[in-house]
């Protein structure tokens, strides 16, 4: 096989054959997927299904901490996660420009068959177009999945009340952070890596055992914990309040953050959960958050409240307040 | 789970100087916060309602992209429509809007426009595209200028003449001696910028209290430097003293940082400046000297920075960066005038006064 994709790769020949059968059959080995089918023919799921789907289109590809195709993976486990289903089964759409080598696809796609295998989940479907150079950045992810929901599991905005905690399940902005420091190659030393990972198994534990206690999950991605809590609260009649001094951040995030005028409020996150459960069994849901490797800084960093409804504010480490908005535009590293 | 840091900025030190301060029971007073940094770290961590209703804090012009007149802003634009030019900017620079326009929109249209974290950045880029004009937007108080003036010396050095700035450059002694000394502008206390004074020292800010009457403190930017600095400031005022303090001595020196200054004079000179809302501030800007002008982008630009601005109209942005009033007392406030939507410099950059009040109310 040639070192680098070209658009033969794409015609539905030969090439596209190898490629399909050389680089994802062999790493995704699963019985629907091998029987190459157009469609991957699937016994149907117990209960209740969610369903997702999601776009991968990160620079740099490769970062500290995993790889487009483990976020890939791990984003749509997550998506079905935090609804509260047993994610089984995903899709993947490749988009690669030509040129790509094949090398790095390889270290992908090894990269989403672990995420996979650990997340129990199958690639059983998938499809792979090669466009010229200049007509994708290198690669795009496209990733569907399927799961089903629990018997007795409910999960609702509605369901929210004042008393409620606010739970995070680890540290917040590790990912967004990693990412930064790769692309713009900015010169300091840290051991900090992207938090990419399936948090299926973690929240199973928790909804397994207290499925009654959870109201709501959601995976703080794009626009980070301040963006997913102004999600909850808006349009409805409580509001949510953080104390600053619970937020986990680990020092090499709220240092760069310092000093670029960022807010780790506002930092993606790739392997974290929110939870708002009931007051009554915080401590509970904490402790198995933090008996799993995944939600060993898992904290309680606020409560639903009935004063400023529809917003999210803050006391401050210093003893005062201030709303925490939904996020304008890009955060800008600024001047001084 | 707190760190070293985080314990500096907790509670249980800043208890003790809440109290303090809401004890002061003279004249009610205003402070003005000068630098935009503090403003965002006040608005951040609360502290105003943490203050009693005589103590007002007011915000002054020390944010960099919002006194940076719209001329330039223009010009910025112009330049990085030429097609053989690449710009590079700090990130706050990219949303500001000028009739319609931005950088922002103007790289969504295609233009060549990079987003650097140092000047240096910029010359890195230059020496990958010897073909293209690589700019620097050098928008910046005395913290970032070391920085360009090294830019431009090393351009110089390694003969990279494809490198340019354009210089909108401020320096802080001038518009405090302004701000002290304008009638209008009512203030009873300062808290002096951090990271200026790092540069240019804390000896300033002695002769401006004793030549105005106004005391002030040099500040860092968690809660207990600021909440320090303020107690510090009304003490003067009750006990009818005006002195200048340094409370902030772990990052500033009284001569400042010589080395760093030595590069800004060595590349740049002393120029007339246009302060957006504010106007023209004599010797309160920096031009590239007689040696460095071939690094000067304003000479591919018809006009220069200095020449007066245009405010859009209704926008109070220079009432509040002399801190006449407050964002609240702007009509447009809130209301055509948003994060999303900035009319005014103000509510463009995070630092700005305006941002800082909408983002944290």
């Amino acid at each position: 096989m040639s070192e680098i994709i070209t658009l033969a790769h794409g015609s539905g020949g030969k090439l596209t054959h190898q490629l399909i059968r050389g680089i994802f059959q062999k790493r995704f080995r699963n019985d629907w997927l091998l029987e190459g089918g157009d469609s991957a023919v699937l016994e149907a799921l117990p209960g209740q299904m969610a369903f997702t789907t999601d776009s991968y289109v990160i620079h740099p590809l490769f970062f500290r901490g995993g790889n487009i195709g483990k976020l890939a993976v791990c984003g749509t486990v997550n998506d079905l996660a935090v609804c509260g289903a047993i994610p089984r089964y995903i899709s993947c759409g490749w988009i690669i420009e030509e040129g790509f080598p094949i090398e790095e696809l390889e270290k992908i796609a090894e990269s989403m068959a672990s995420a996979a295998q650990e997340a129990g989940v199958f690639i059983v479907t998938g499809d792979t177009k090669i466009v010229p150079r200049g007509c994708a950045d290198k690669l795009f992810l496209n990733t569907s999945g399927v799961g089903f929901i629990p018997e007795g599991l409910r999960l609702s905005p509605t369901l929210i009340r004042p008393g409620d905690r606010v739970i995070v399940s680890g540290t917040i902005g590790d990912h967004g952070t990693a990412i930064l420091i790769e692309r713009e190659q900015l010169q300091v030393e840290t051991g900090l890596v992207s938090d990419c990972a399936p948090l299926n198994g973690m929240l199973e534990l928790v909804t397994a055992s207290v499925g009654g206690a959870v109201r709501l999950m959601r995976d703080p991605t794009r626009g980070g914990v301040a963006t997913t809590l102004n999600e909850f609260t808006e349009g409805q009649g409580f509001g949510i309040r953080l104390e600053e001094h619970a937020l986990p951040v680990k020092g090499e995030v709220s240092g760069l953050c310092g000093m670029l005028g960022m807010d780790p409020l506002y930092i993606a996150n790739e392997g974290k959960a929110i939870l708002v459960v009931d007051g009554a069994q915080a401590d509970r849901v904490l402790e198995l958050l933090r008996s799993h490797p995944y939600g060993q800084d898992a904290a309680v960093i606020g409560e639903v409240v009935v004063d400023h409804p529809g917003k999210v504010y803050m006391r401050t480490l210093a003893g005062g307040h201030r709303i925490v908005d939904m996020l304008v535009g890009d955060q800008l590293p600024r001047i001084c | 789970m707190i760190s070293e840091l985080e314990q500096f900025r907790s509670e249980t030190l800043t208890e003790g100087l809440v109290k303090a301060i809401r004890r002061y029971d003279g004249r009610p007073v205003s402070i003005m916060e000068v630098c935009g940094t503090h403003t965002m770290a006040i608005s951040r961590y609360g502290i105003r309602e943490l203050l009693p209703p005589s103590v007002r804090l007011i915000s002054g012009p020390g944010c960099p992209v919002c006194v940076t007149p719209s001329f330039y802003l223009k010009s910025a634009l112009e330049l990085c429509r030429r097609e053989d030019t690449i710009l590079a900017t700090f990130g706050d620079m990219m949303r500001i809007p000028y009739k319609g326009a931005s950088l922002l929109t103007e790289k969504a249209l295609g233009r060549d426009i990079r987003m650097v974290y140092s000047p240096l950045d910029s010359l890195e880029i230059a020496r990958q595209h010897p073909d293209k004009k690589v700019i620097f937007l050098s928008v910046g108080f005395e913290t970032t200028v070391p920085v360009t003036a090294i830019a431009v010396l090393e351009a110089a050095r390694q003969g990279l003449d494809n490198f340019m700035i354009l210089s909108a450059n401020k320096t802080i002694p001038a518009a405090m001696h302004l701000l002290s000394s304008d009638p209008e502008v009512a203030v009873d206390g300062f808290l002096y910028p951090g990271h200026v004074s790092a540069v240019i020292g804390s000896g300033l800010y002695e002769e401006l209290a004793q030549t105005y009457g106004i005391p002030g403190a040099v500040t860092g930017f968690d809660p207990a430097d600021i909440l320090g600095s303020i107690l510090y400031v009304l003490e003067q005022i009750r006990d009818n003293k005006a002195e200048a303090a340094n409370l902030y001595s772990m990052v500033v020196q009284p001569g400042g940082n010589p080395i760093a200054r030595g590069k800004i004079d060595e590349v740049f000179e002393p120029s007339d400046a246009v302060w957006r809302g504010i106007g023209r501030i004599p010797g309160s800007g920096l031009r590239l000297r007689e040696k460095y002008r071939p690094f000067d982008a304003w000479s591919l630009v018809n006009g220069s920075v200095e020449e007066l601005d245009e405010e859009a109209g209704g926008c109070r942005c220079g009432d509040i960066l002399k801190g006449k009033c407050l964002p609240s007392d702007c009509k447009l406030f809130g209301k055509a005038c948003t994060p999303e939507t900035p009319v005014g410099s103000c509510m463009v950059s995070s630092e700005g006064t305006c941002a800082a009040y909408y983002r944290y109310q």
